[in-house]
């Protein structure tokens, strides 16, 4: 049997800002991983991707990262990407600091 | 020290007019990312965990006060109020947007100051010893050349995409201070029948492959230092490998090949190369010299530091460790340190540099250095200002009397912000730093480097930490490997991993025992960890990091 897909989110980085971005169902890109796409089938995943580096322009580097289904949309399944959701552990700075301006 | 010319000046300005451009064609999109991304990478603009990171050089680690509160000044405008000090006497910047980085450029540049080959597969910030031109052990001060280096280095047509990148480092001390063994090229400045000139060692480095260099010339005339750099760079670039990124420096280059094929064919280069330098480079660096002349040392009694000394337990404390014997008697060199306990190791905040910039410009001559160990010194203090030094310091959580010492810690920015890292570093480094605070130890510990990489490419030097801290990822959480007995100075030792690593909750425990075992271990309070460790051995570290394995084999 072949190894389950694991789900996928689409995430980047804005050209300009440099922050953490993730790729939306209508194509759009945000700043809320439990706003992005959770894509899982692995099929669609590489065809997503096109898609969204066809926006090259606004973004740097797109990839897809292993996500799970939570309560709230999209959360990660790995440190890293829980690191770049929300900002780095030795300063109130990042997503979190974003966050807490809201 | 080194002030640009008209040239230098004209140079650096056309290269910031240069890349403003590149950065508006590719926000219009007439630059794609694959285009834009070793422009950027030549000028210092890395894209980072969660934002662009600017890799400013300090070159040889010297500044002015000007120039440090320009770093101060970027930190404050276009970054979040601070500026995190590197392991190559770079400063880097954490947050910058894309359309600020021309203006920071320019801002720098104003001072004397760039990002060029900061990054990208080329010469990169020729370090040197923090204390050149201070240092009491020193033959001649190492400055001058670095700076004839940074020159020849710049935009060498030649070396601009070289195989992998290309460090250097250069000390005029036999301690070595500036971790030359570890570096593609370390030159260390040795005398020879009365005449100073450099022992050149090649093939050094850490990272995934980490190698002693050896030695490829035990002793160069200065002069022809530029022509066998050239030598050696030119067949690194013609027999470096270009097919694995991880075989691509030039200590594999030496392996493969051997010293003595890699030491023949420089030689032989050398011979042609040597011819086409007319002398040119030895006017340059004759000018060049005249920069870094030695201040008009004052001179005075020393009791407002003796009485300090006497009376004041703090000062006391605070001279023992972060003050260095200086070539003139009644100065110092003071290393502020920029670790207080439970900090980020490396970080100044604006209003940081600034207070060191005018301490600098009040009683240092105007000098400020950065160490590879992510420190701050003002080289040259008349004794009778240290005690207003150390009370101007205090005021702004400078004065923490760590130097040498375990909380002294080295760290990469690790997971925390690096796009490489595998795992966190630095708090890794605030915990232990904070641990043994606690435990009121660390003076007594005494000599003790903690050094951390948060991957295997080792920007924290790991490998040459007395305990080195490599922090991995093993199926998707944090391991942190630990090794003992690295060493990097002139007895630099690559050191021995003690085995299996430990959870991220575990490591500073595991360090505490690790020192339990040196406190009970240790002859006197005068042997340091390191010489306790090459006396002992590896086995009683081990037995009390694994004791389930112990049981076992009993």
């Amino acid at each position: 049997m072949p190894r389950a897909f694991t789900p996928k989110v689409i995430t980047a980085n804005d050209l300009l800002e440099g922050d953490v971005i993730y790729f939306t169902a209508d194509d759009t890109w945000t700043r809320d991983m439990s706003e992005a796409e959770l894509i899982t089938d692995e099929a669609e995943a590489q065809l997503r991707l096109i898609e969204a580096e066809k926006q090259n322009l606004k973004i740097v580097g797109a990839y897809l990262a292993d996500a799970k289904a939570g309560p709230n949309g999209p959360e990660p399944t790995h440190f890293r990407e829980e690191f770049r959701r929300t900002g780095p552990s030795n300063y109130f700075h990042g997503k979190q600091e974003a966050q807490a301006n809201v | 020290m080194y002030k640009y010319n008209e040239f230098d000046e004209a140079f650096l300005a056309e290269r910031n007019a240069q890349f403003r451009a590149q950065v508006e064609r590719r926000i219009d999109g007439s630059l794609t990312e694959e285009e834009f991304r070793p422009l950027r990478l030549m000028n210092g603009v890395y894209l980072q965990l969660h934002a662009y990171m600017l890799r400013v050089a300090i070159p040889y680690g010297t500044l002015n006060s000007a120039q440090m509160r320009q770093l101060a000044l970027l930190a404050e405008k276009w970054d979040k109020g601070y500026g995190h000090f590197t392991t190559r006497q770079n400063i880097q910047y954490n947050w910058p947007k894309l359309r600020d980085i021309p203006d920071m450029l320019d801002a720098l540049g104003e001072v004397g100051l760039h990002a060029i080959q900061t990054s990208g597969n080329t010469i990169r910030n020729t370090t040197a010893d923090h204390f050149a031109g201070a240092a009491k052990d020193e033959l001649m001060d190492p400055r001058p050349y670095a700076e004839l280096i940074r020159q020849w280095s710049t935009d060498h047509p030649e070396f601009q995409f070289l195989g992998r990148k290309f460090k250097i480092a250069i000390t005029g001390s036999p301690n070595d201070r500036a971790v030359t063994k570890a570096h593609d090229v370390g030159l260390r400045m040795v005398q020879r029948d009365g005449e100073t000139g450099f022992e050149v060692i090649v093939g050094g480095g850490l990272g995934r492959t980490p190698l002693v260099g050896k030695v490829l010339r035990e002793f160069l005339p200065q002069a022809d230092l530029l022509p066998y750099l050239e030598a050696i760079l030119s067949v690194y670039n013609v027999l470096g490998r270009r097919d694995n990124k991880y075989k691509a420096r030039i200590k594999i280059t030496v392996m493969e090949n051997g010293i003595d094929t890699f030491r023949a064919k420089v030689e032989e280069a050398f011979l042609t190369l040597r011819a086409q330098f007319d002398g040119t480079d030895q006017a340059l660096l004759e000018d060049i010299k005249q920069h870094f002349a030695a201040p008009d040392f004052r001179s005075g009694s020393t009791e407002a530091f003796d009485a300090a000394y006497d009376t004041d337990p703090v000062f006391r404390a605070w001279a023992d460790t972060n003050l260095t014997e200086h070539r003139k008697d009644d100065h110092a060199i003071a290393t502020i340190s920029i670790k207080a306990h439970g900090a980020t190791p490396g970080d100044a905040t604006a209003e940081q540099m600034r207070v060191m910039a005018d301490l600098a410009e009040q009683y240092a001559y105007d000098e400020l250095r950065i160490s590879h160990q992510q420190n701050v010194i003002l080289p040259h203090v008349h004794k009778n200002d240290l005690p207003a030094i150390h009370a101007k310091l205090k005021q702004h959580g400078l004065a923490t009397a760590n130097v040498g010492l375990i909380s002294d810690i080295i760290a990469c920015p690790g997971m925390d912000y690096c796009a490489l890292a595998t795992a966190r570093s630095i708090p890794v480094a605030q915990e232990i730093a904070t641990r043994f605070d606690e435990l009121k130890m660390e003076h007594d510990i005494g000599h003790l480097q903690i050094k951390i990489s948060g991957c295997i490419n080792a920007c924290g030097h790991h490998h040459v930490g007395h305990i080195g801290i490599l922090g991995l990822d093993r199926a998707g959480v944090e391991n942190y490997q630990i090794t003992l007995g690295g060493d990097a100075t002139e007895t630099a030792a690559i050191g021995t991993r003690t085995g299996p690593g430990f959870a991220y909750d575990e490591i500073v425990p595991a360090v505490e025992r690790i020192v339990e075992v040196y406190m009970a271990q240790r002859e006197s309070a005068d042997e340091t960890f390191l010489e306790t460790y090459r006396r002992i051995g590896m086995e009683p570290f081990k037995a009390a990091l694994y004791p389930e394995a112990q049981k076992k084999v009993a």
